[in-house]
């Protein structure tokens, strides 16, 4: 979920934005040339998949892969979903340029550390595992995300916002469930079909 | 897909220096977003307005952009006038409304349209490339430059690609339906995509290897700030300025 311009505090606007200038330095400096065609791409490639619509129930909602993205790049997460936020803030007014900080952060945060807790168990021969850990690491990633969203609401408007807060949460469930779902499916199958890249 | 669809007109507005309107939005962004008064966000919508005329863009596509950003705002306004603490101005039942609540809504959605149009009058006006390009110029760390063009770049090839692999995934009678099947297929979709684009990214690597890049790009055509360049973001500051200083 974007946060949208105008809603934050300067405090959370400046934490946001801090923190990601953090992880954007430690992403770019892993990032060397050799790899840079890849994240770009990758990066791409989550842009268009923030584009696919899937089914839930009577509604749809579109993919946010940040658990994936983590897995598959680590701290380069920091800056392929902050070129993705940014470029979507300027196509689709989505987000924008103050809270970019902010916006990043609730989404490439969760990613490194699912990546993190679950790039180990993802290469384990039992099935069962990697099912698991790949679950976790779709499905976390949403739920962080959610409640990184929820605080800063709460943080920048206000006790007022604590329903609104637990609803932006409850609605992150059922998307939590079909991200992790489809993380599950995604990483079995680059794993069937081309494994180097994990 | 044409997402750039702001960007092709002709006028002033689009011909201004990307620099200059990197360099306005953003200290024109921040100052709305950290101002509390609402008289002076009403006042700073006057600026947008004019680039936004000036700019002659389609009034309806604009109202169109307006109207799905500002969602969330609306999501906002089913909490804030019902749950802040304050004066209370009126109650239906349980709920009862609070003045300040109100005002706070009130607040963040001129806050947030005023931004949302600036962005949209100035950022939407210039192809990503120029933007791209006018980065390197303002001290952005050229590997973050580059990470841009070639996403950008590359978004276009792979929406083709994702078409492709949609309609085939058509004509073979696929319906999408809430049901792990459903999942499934979306997910090889990813998957595919992915797979696709990890083998392009090293023809990609390869080809920078064979034509010598060592983590450069020549640009062989320069920005020029041009008098009205000049004119135009000294009194867009200005006003952003004195905007800040009179409250």
């Amino acid at each position: 979920m974007h946060i949208s311009e105008g809603v934050l505090s300067a405090p959370v606007l400046g934490a946001g934005a801090v923190l990601t200038f953090a992880g954007l330095a430690i992403g770019l400096k892993r990032m060397d040339y050799e790899k840079l065609p890849e994240v770009a791409v990758l990066s791409s490639v989550f842009f268009v998949a923030s584009l696919i619509h899937v089914p839930i129930g009577p509604s749809t909602a579109h993919l946010i892969l940040n658990g994936l993205c983590g897995v598959l790049l680590g701290w380069m997460a920091f800056p392929a979903i902050f070129v993705g936020l940014a470029l979507q803030g300027v196509l689709f007014e989505f987000g924008g340029i103050t809270t970019l900080g902010v916006n990043t952060f609730n989404m490439a945060f969760p990613a490194v550390i699912m990546g993190f807790i679950c790039r180990y168990f993802i290469k384990s021969p039992r099935l069962a595992v990697r099912v698991i850990s790949e679950f976790v690491a779709g499905a976390g990633a949403i739920l962080l995300s959610g409640l990184l969203v929820a605080v800063c609401l709460v943080v920048a408007l206000g006790e007022s916002m604590d329903s609104a807060a637990k609803l932006v949460v409850l609605a992150h469930i059922p998307v939590m469930i079909i991200e992790g779902l489809i993380t599950v499916f995604v990483v079995e199958f680059i794993l069937k079909v081309q494994p180097e890249m994990l | 897909m044409d997402m750039e669809e702001f960007a092709s007109g002709k006028s002033w507005v689009h011909n201004l220096d990307p620099r200059v309107k990197i360099v306005v939005t953003l200290v024109f962004s921040v100052v709305v977003a950290l101002n509390n008064h609402i008289e002076m966000t009403a006042i700073s919508l006057i600026l947008p307005a004019f680039l936004l005329v000036c700019a002659r863009l389609d009034f309806g596509k604009v109202t169109e952009r307006l109207a799905i950003v500002n969602t969330f705002v609306l999501f906002l306004w089913l909490f804030l006038p019902f749950s802040a603490p304050g004066e209370t101005v009126y109650s239906i039942g349980p709920l009862t409304i609070q003045r300040e609540g109100i005002y706070q809504a009130f607040l963040i959605t001129l806050k947030s349209n005023s931004i949302i149009l600036m962005a949209l009058a100035l950022l939407g006006t210039s192809q990503i490339f120029t933007l791209v390009h006018a980065m390197s110029h303002l001290w952005v760390p050229d590997k973050l430059v580059h990470l841009f063009f070639f996403c950008f770049r590359y978004i276009h090839v792979i929406n083709d690609e994702y078409h492709r692999l949609s309609n085939a995934m058509k004509m073979r009678g696929f319906k999408p339906k809430t049901n792990i099947r459903t999942y499934r297929a979306y997910s090889y979709l990813v998957g595919m995509l992915l797979i696709r684009s990890f083998n392009r990214s090293k023809r990609i690597l390869q080809a920078m290897r064979c034509r010598g890049f060592k983590g450069k790009f020549y640009i062989l055509h320069h920005y020029e700030m041009k008098r009205y360049d000049y004119a135009v973001g000294s009194s867009s500051l200005a006003f952003t300025i004195l905007l800040m200083v009179a409250k």
